[in-house]
């Protein structure tokens, strides 16, 4: 069998049934197997975001989202959205087209060491020399991108492999011998967590974005309501536990809830589920008592006392360890701490402002309305900025509702192809991205992508002309006359660009007109963009 | 900041060790020496790493060389437990006058003598840091021309072996 063929009957044995892509000379013979296969293809218009695409679609549905980009500068192009799967921990397998192997060093026309560059960013890449490792290393790539601790896999293809001949045979078992993540909690382990909890006060559990990867939203409630210990999340966990439970004590980081720093500053006991200690996160954590117990349950070995000292580690998948956590625990009650947790987010939460000096839309009332307005099975994919902030921070988790967000590198224009996804891979969810102008400024083009698939995406952009979150630190760091290279001057007509590219576009300066429209796209069944005039002098927090 | 041999079992793959020096670079941990090669099965190399830190960054380097796919088995060789050796190459200058004193300390250390020249002779020496450090001491007011050590390379004692651990 030729092996570009091979290549598609493997994505095929992974149940892959769409591929986003950027064809170019170096993955010609791939495509022609593709056009012969039943695996949906979508063609993007800039590897920039093919990467964001197949992440809002593994987010959506647990599997390896799978893109196909060409050698050289589309596989360049391709680092900055596999950075960010990398750092959130998100499944992807890239395959790259690369020169022919008798090319390779020679600086041949778009040829680019893909594997060296992308390194640091991939859980684990490949360079495939002898087309007949390739159903094994297919088969491996979707494996390690999907278990552990998710993440990226890259297979660097050379043109002339694939045109190879092979005799197919698709492996039925892996054998990675220096791959074996721990998916289970030590046992004793465990019963030390549960003794200690009992021997606490104040317990808080943390909950990362690691209870999103390992699909323990239930575990997690469950243990919570079992034991009564209020939850924080992190950025990346936002969606994994309801916000409409007595138990959901905020978002705790740089940008978080300052009530949720304040619970983290009176715990005696904090269990960290699946989340990595960030800098960005634990700027929330400054109050925190140093010398208090540290329970700190992850999959990854390695990120546990790499930021944050520990006293108990558990290694572990977070719904393996969460159920022997429930298993092994007898309900528990911390009254005394659950009315104090609830009285400081009370105070807080009394206080809401959506003045504006100007008159324009405070931005915070806006994304509130969103919130209400949603189904319960709404995923709201934020970019990158003030709008992120905003968006964590009064869109409300009910239900069956995600939200998705760049969190660990802060890639601007995620969300309009992270958002595409998420609708390809599953059409019945209600999708809204909410973006600023300047992050939609750096990925036009996918404007084009979301029509063509009738994607029905609600775009709400937030438009104060300016790079907001950079003019908040400048401001905050040298003064409020001192913001410097971030005013998006041009005023851009977006409605007259989502025209163009024949998406129902609206513009709206006040709430009142905000309503109206907002009302009105979520009853069209097309994607539709809104430009929303906000107040720039609204801060994030 | 202590020094540290560690001792790694992995894929005999090419880019296995630009992607061991590239954590290292990317994660900023300091590399005393690193020594590599194949091992009685062709498919698995054996690297040597001697590594400047404490015990945090210990931890955290054989932390993340153990997510490293092609890493199977990262151990830590203590010296009491383990022997590691280096090699070095000096050449050293030799006139009529000062070479038989170079060769007499020469054999007190064990170091052979490789190459014979008019004005050098080249000298081989087995050992650890301790033994390389006070030979060095010795030939440097001789003159070191050029000097060259393989870095640190070593085994656990007994029966143990890195593979079955």
């Amino acid at each position: 069998m030729k092996a570009s063929k091979a290549i598609i009957r493997c994505l095929e044995n992974e149940n892959t049934d769409v591929v986003f892509g950027y064809p170019g000379a170096a993955v010609i013979s791939i495509y022609e197997s593709l056009r012969e296969s039943d695996i949906k293809h979508i063609l993007v218009r800039n590897e920039q975001s093919l990467v964001h695409y197949a992440s809002g679609y593994a987010r959506e549905t647990n599997k390896v989202g799978v893109c196909i980009s060409t050698s050289g500068p589309g596989a360049t192009n391709t680092i900055t959205g596999i950075a960010t799967a990398y750092m959130d921990s998100i499944p992807v397998v890239i395959i790259t087209g690369q020169v022919d192997t008798d090319l390779i060093g020679t600086d041949a026309f778009q040829e680019a060491d893909i594997k060296g560059a992308t390194e640091p960013f991939t859980k684990h890449n490949y360079l495939v020399k002898d087309a007949q490792d390739l159903p094994r290393v297919i088969k491996e790539a979707f494996y390690i991108a999907n278990t552990g601790r998710k993440g990226p896999v890259l297979i660097d293809i050379p043109k002339n492999i694939q045109e190879d001949s092979i005799k197919f045979e698709y492996p039925k078992e892996i054998k990675i011998p220096g791959y074996n993540p721990t998916l289970s909690g030590h046992i004793g382990q465990i019963k030390r967590a549960i003794s200690r909890i009992k021997a606490s006060e104040r317990p808080v559990i943390y909950a990362g974005g690691g209870i999103l990867s390992s699909h323990a939203e239930k575990e997690i409630l469950e243990f919570a309501e079992k034991t009564n210990i209020p939850v924080i999340n992190s950025l990346m966990g936002v969606g994994g536990f309801p916000q409409d439970s007595e138990l959901y004590a905020g978002i705790v980081g740089s940008h978080g809830y300052s009530y949720s720093s304040e619970i983290i500053g009176r715990t005696d006991l904090l269990i960290t589920i699946g989340a990595r200690m960030s800098n960005r996160a634990t700027a929330g954590f400054s109050k925190l008592n140093p010398n208090i117990e540290f329970i700190h349950v992850d999959i990854d070995p390695a990120e546990i006392g790499k930021n944050v000292g520990y006293t108990l580690p558990i290694v572990g998948d977070a719904k393996k360890v969460l159920k022997d956590l429930i298993d092994k625990s007898s309900s528990m009650n911390y009254s005394s701490w659950n009315e104090e947790v609830k009285s400081i987010k009370k105070r807080h939460e009394s206080n809401a402002d959506y003045e504006t000096q100007s008159g324009l839309i405070n931005a915070k009332e806006l994304i509130r309305h969103i919130s209400d307005k949603l189904d319960d099975n709404a995923c709201l994919v934020a970019d990158v900025g003030q709008n992120q902030i905003w968006s964590a921070l009064n869109y409300k988790i009910i239900k069956s509702r995600k939200f998705m967000t760049s969190g660990g590198l802060g890639t601007m224009a995620y969300s309009i192809p992270a958002a595409t996804g998420v609708k390809i891979a599953n059409p019945d969810r209600q999708v809204v991205c909410v973006i600023g102008d300047g992050g939609i400024q750096m990925c036009l083009g996918e404007l084009a992508v979301l029509r063509e698939q009738n994607a029905n995406v609600k775009i709400v952009l937030l438009n104060n002309r300016k790079l907001g979150l950079v003019r908040e630190i400048q401001q905050d760091l040298y003064g409020k006359d001192k913001s410097y290279g971030v005013d998006l001057n041009l005023q851009v007509d977006f409605r007259k660009i989502a025209q163009a590219y024949s998406i129902p576009g609206y513009e709206v300066s006040d709430m009142k007109e905000f309503k109206e429209a907002f009302d009105e796209v979520l009853e069209r069944d097309e994607p539709c963009l809104i430009q929303c005039n906000i107040d720039p002098d609204v801060r994030t927090l | 900041m202590k020094r540290y041999v560690l001792s790694l079992l992995v894929e005999n793959n090419s880019g296995v060790l630009s992607r061991i020096a590239g954590l290292f670079a990317r994660r900023c941990f300091n590399i005393d020496s690193l020594t590599v090669g194949t091992t009685e099965d062709e498919t698995l190399s054996r690297m040597t790493i001697v590594v400047i830190g404490d015990e945090q960054i210990l931890e955290q380097i054989k932390k993340q060389l153990n997510k490293l796919v092609e890493v199977i088995k990262v151990i830590e060789l203590s010296p009491y437990d383990s022997i590691s050796r280096e090699l070095v190459f000096i050449k050293v200058k030799a006139s009529n006058e000062t070479r038989s004193n170079i060769i007499e300390i020469s054999n007190i250390f064990r170091a052979n003598i490789v190459d014979v020249a008019h004005e050098s002779l080249i000298l081989e020496l087995t050992g650890d840091a301790g033994k390389i450090e006070a030979f060095t001491n010795l030939m440097e007011p001789f003159g070191i021309l050029e000097f060259i050590r393989s870095g640190a390379t070593g085994l656990q004692r007994g029966e143990r072996v890195l593979k079955e651990n």
